[in-house]
């Protein structure tokens, strides 16, 4: 049952290219996200009411509808405005380009969550202390706070990656050729798609034990310098 | 910015709304009944039992519901002549049956676990009490352990409702009329995506947020002993 007939290097192709769209993705998300987190708690009312629309929006919105817009939206949207302006231009996306440009700014919703109640965590007295030694703000908040608030953050942002892996199967709608796309060739080619489509979910899963092993490993470094009872 | 693509294609999206709703009911009611039973198996201390509802809980949450969807409608081809020979291919053969059951089977999976952790959060001195009164068994699990654990999970099990409400969009792939379905095909006919899609995803905000409205006051309601001066209010 599990003769792929030779279209096995198809689907390890397309488990690069969803590592690969997944990394990047993930990259974006996790700029986005300290950049939220920071709008969300600042004090300038304008930021933080921006980034509560950007995560209440991208939570609320299915994945799969934020992908067709941005993929089939955007560019027409650019488009309009440029005729509106008298100009005529064609703007294509490059459906790689198009995924993990979308994946990240749906995630950098999920890390702005996660970043804000990690910077949460840290204890207050930490800050203050930093500020009483005579650090100023930015330098505070490189030395003091960044540092120590992964330790709360590295779990949610572990679920966060986990999520966004799998959410790359959706780019296949965009034509992108990753791991579900190709299983997807591969089984109109072999005629056994259960076959074809239940190896590529194997594939999955595997990447799925290899993060967890990762989150692990991730979580202990993290926690180096913590005092256990 | 074209409105009149829009006004025009409402009464469309409605449709779709409609089949989104469908969806999401029977997935959620199906895949809530399916955890019950789950949830209480990966509990037991029999390996045998228990092994087996790990391992599904496990495949299911690590593998794309996309793949999942693909394996159980494309999947069931490859079984044709079995399953129309136990006479099951009618149902395979359709869109929306293999629809429901990914959508179920995935869903049963993350409740099983949301509602695990809500038996293990269960206060002990509680089924304690119960064994001393003389319950055990299923009466024990129906009348102490399921209705504080199910209190206990509510929260997490709102979000789960929520994903799945969002999960639904998937299921235009496989040829369904939900909202994103309607939505891609009235978009690939008159061009005006921006506008289609951002219609679509107001539709899908308005429901996820009525949803966790919904959930929030039924969380109020089951947890009402916790916090009796609101309920004398």
């Amino acid at each position: 049952m599990f003769d792929l007939q030779g279209y096995g290097f198809l689907l390890v192709k397309g488990a690069k290219l969803t590592i690969v769209v997944g990394i990047g993705a993930l990259i974006i998300a996790l700029l986005l996200g300290l950049v939220g987190s920071l709008f969300k708690l600042s004090k300038i009312k304008t930021l933080a009411v921006l980034a509560e629309t950007y995560t209440t929006v991208m939570r609320g919105v299915p994945e799969l509808v934020s992908i067709l817009l941005v993929y089939y939206g955007a560019p027409t949207l650019i488009q309009d405005i440029a005729a509106f302006f008298g100009k005529n231009i064609y703007v294509n996306l490059d459906p790689m380009f198009a995924g993990i440009l979308t994946l990240g700014f749906i995630y950098g919703a999920f890390t702005t969550e996660v970043y804000r109640g990690a910077f949460l965590a840290v204890p207050r007295g930490q800050m203050e202390a930093a500020r009483a030694c005579g650090m100023s703000a930015v330098l505070s908040f490189r030395r003091i706070l960044l540092p120590q608030m992964w330790r709360f953050a590295i779990p949610g942002l572990s679920n966060v990656w986990m999520v966004l892996i799998k959410a790359t199967a959706l780019i296949s709608v965009i034509q992108l050729p990753e791991l579900l796309m190709n299983a997807g060739i591969a089984a109109r080619s072999t005629h056994k798609p259960f076959s074809c489509y239940f190896a590529a979910s194997l594939i999955y899963l595997l990447i799925t034990i290899l993060s967890i092993g990762f989150q692990q490993w991730a979580e202990k470094r993290a926690s180096r310098g913590i005092r256990r009872e | 910015m074209d409105i009149s693509v829009i006004t025009n294609n409402i009464p469309k999206l409605l449709d779709g709304t409609v089949i989104t709703l469908e969806i999401t009911a029977i997935s959620v009611a199906a895949g809530f009944v399916m955890a019950l039973f789950l949830s209480i198996m990966s509990v037991s201390k029999n390996n045998f039992i228990r092994m087996p509802v790990k391992w599904f809980i496990f495949y299911f949450r690590g593998t794309p519901l996309l793949v999942q969807i693909f394996i159980i409608y494309y999947g069931s081809g490859q079984f044709q002549s079995a399953l129309s020979h136990v006479g099951l291919w009618y149902l395979f053969r359709k869109p929306f049956f293999c629809a429901v059951l990914s959508l179920a089977l995935n869903t049963a999976a993350y409740s099983a676990e949301i509602l695990r952790g809500g038996i293990e959060g269960v206060d002990f001195g509680e089924i304690e009490a119960a064994r001393a009164c003389g319950m055990s068994g299923f009466l024990l699990y129906r009348r102490i352990i399921m209705p504080a654990a199910l209190r206990i999970a509510w929260p997490a099990y709102t979000n789960e409702v929520v994903f799945l409400l969002q999960a639904t969009s998937l299921v235009s792939i496989i040829t369904l009329m939900d909202i994103t379905g309607v939505a891609r095909l009235i978009a690939s006919r008159t061009f005006a995506f921006y506008e289609i899609f951002i219609t679509a995803a107001v539709i899908y905000l308005v429901l996820v947020y009525g949803l966790l409205f919904v959930f929030k006051k039924i969380e109020k309601k089951i947890t009402a002993h916790l916090n009796p001066e609101a309920m004398a209010a």
